[in-house]
């Protein structure tokens, strides 16, 4: 085999969807966020998408990051609010898809609220949260989903604070999709983001991805490799699992697989269908800003 | 490659094969692409990059089957596999 000796020149496949003049992004080594980076943009090839048709938008965070690094259309909105942004960007674009990708300080903390009842209304989105169980941009405080015990900046002692379930907390809010893999399973995570994706409603993958520098760090796992090979070691897969006993404890074992995948009308066709019931022939269907409407 | 039951196709099939490139400049080191390679056909080398770290080099390179785990685990978007048609037809023994 031959390397060639002018290394920089050669086009990494990824580059048609990435920044290229951000790159090399700031995630520090053995971080999974890049991971999952790759896992979206293959599951967005292999449903063959327009590139011009997809929207990704993002909050605060390393995840938040995500939305300045790939090459679509994509807005870094301010803490927590993503998810109000994509819903404007969905009704406005109904035709496009809208993609939030995320992390779990940012959705589920700040962007609690703006979760659970987008959820509720099934606006029709793909919510990625990347879950690295702390706040890892702004120095490891702990986060609504750091694991009982866990250790993190503000945590000195262990955590005594019980965590979210973010799949139960998806699926009770109303999400027709839920799914959560970790960064090790990259085929999985790529084929969940396509389904998720291609789903209609609120679909919600959630990804567990390591976080060497803080997480790994204040805990003494390791450094994110030993996480992968923790996940390796104890990602337990199990389609159809009751979001109930998927909780995740520290160092437990990781159920992970599709949880619920269910069909119910999304909020544009629940709007529609009801001011046509009161409004009848006088009402012209919402299909968004680029049509005659 | 040792075989439980020889397949019935065993003469049509072709192991596919693939050539790997290494963006070195673009590494952080992280070791994903070296401990998940099925076929071991990373390992991390003994030089540096402009950045300090140590990127992979190839040690097999005929062992690669070009199944993109590399590429795809790799957070740093630093390998990539190309797929390679050889001439002979390989079969699988």
């Amino acid at each position: 085999m031959s390397v060639s000796a002018n290394q920089m020149t050669e086009e990494h496949p990824m580059e048609k969807l990435l920044r290229m003049d951000r790159i090399p992004h700031i995630w520090c080594p053995t971080c999974g966020l890049g991971t999952t980076v790759t896992a979206l943009a293959t599951a967005i090839d292999d449903l063959k998408l327009n590139y011009d048709n997809i929207a990704v938008v993002s909050g605060i965070g390393c995840t938040g990051r995500v939305a300045g690094y790939m090459k679509l259309d994509s807005f870094h909105t301010t803490h927590g609010r993503a998810i109000p942004f994509a819903v404007g960007l969905h009704i406005a674009r109904p035709e496009m898809k809208t993609i939030v990708f995320s992390g779990d300080g940012d959705l589920v903390s700040i962007g609690g609220n703006h979760f659970i009842h987008t959820a509720r209304r099934n606006v029709d989105m793909t919510v990625i949260c990347v879950n690295n169980f702390i706040y890892a941009m702004t120095g490891g405080q702990v986060a609504p989903t750091t694991p009982l015990t866990a250790r993190s900046s503000t945590s000195p002692y262990g955590n005594y604070e019980h965590p979210f379930n973010l799949p139960r907390l998806a699926a009770s809010s109303g999400a027709t999709y839920v799914a959560r893999w970790t960064a090790l399973h990259v085929r999985r995570l790529t084929q969940a983001i396509a389904e998720a994706i291609s789903k209609k409603g609120f679909s919600f993958v959630e990804v567990i991805a390591p976080c060497s520098t803080l997480y790994a760090r204040l805990n003494k796992l390791g450094s994110g490799l030993d996480l992968m090979k923790f996940y390796h070691d104890n990602a337990v897969i199990k389609h159809g699992a009751d979001v109930n006993e998927v909780d995740i404890d520290f160092q437990s074992k990781i159920i992970v697989g599709k949880f619920v995948d269910i069909e119910k009308p999304t909020y544009l066709e629940c709007l529609n269908e009801g001011n046509e019931r009161v409004l009848g022939d006088k009402y012209k269907p919402w299909g968004g800003c680029n049509g005659d409407n | 490659m040792k075989l439980w039951r020889t397949p019935l196709d065993v003469d049509k099939l072709k192991i596919p094969r693939g050539e790997l490139h290494i963006i070195k400049e673009r590494c952080k080191g992280c070791g994903f692409c070296v401990q998940y390679c099925p076929k071991g056909v990373l390992k991390l080398s003994d030089e540096f990059n402009s950045k300090g770290y140590h990127p992979p080099e190839v040690v097999k390179p005929d062992e690669c089957v070009n199944c993109d785990l590399c590429e795809m685990l790799c957070p740093d978007f630093a390998i990539f596999c190309v797929r390679v048609e050889t001439e002979e037809k390989e079969v699988a023994n």
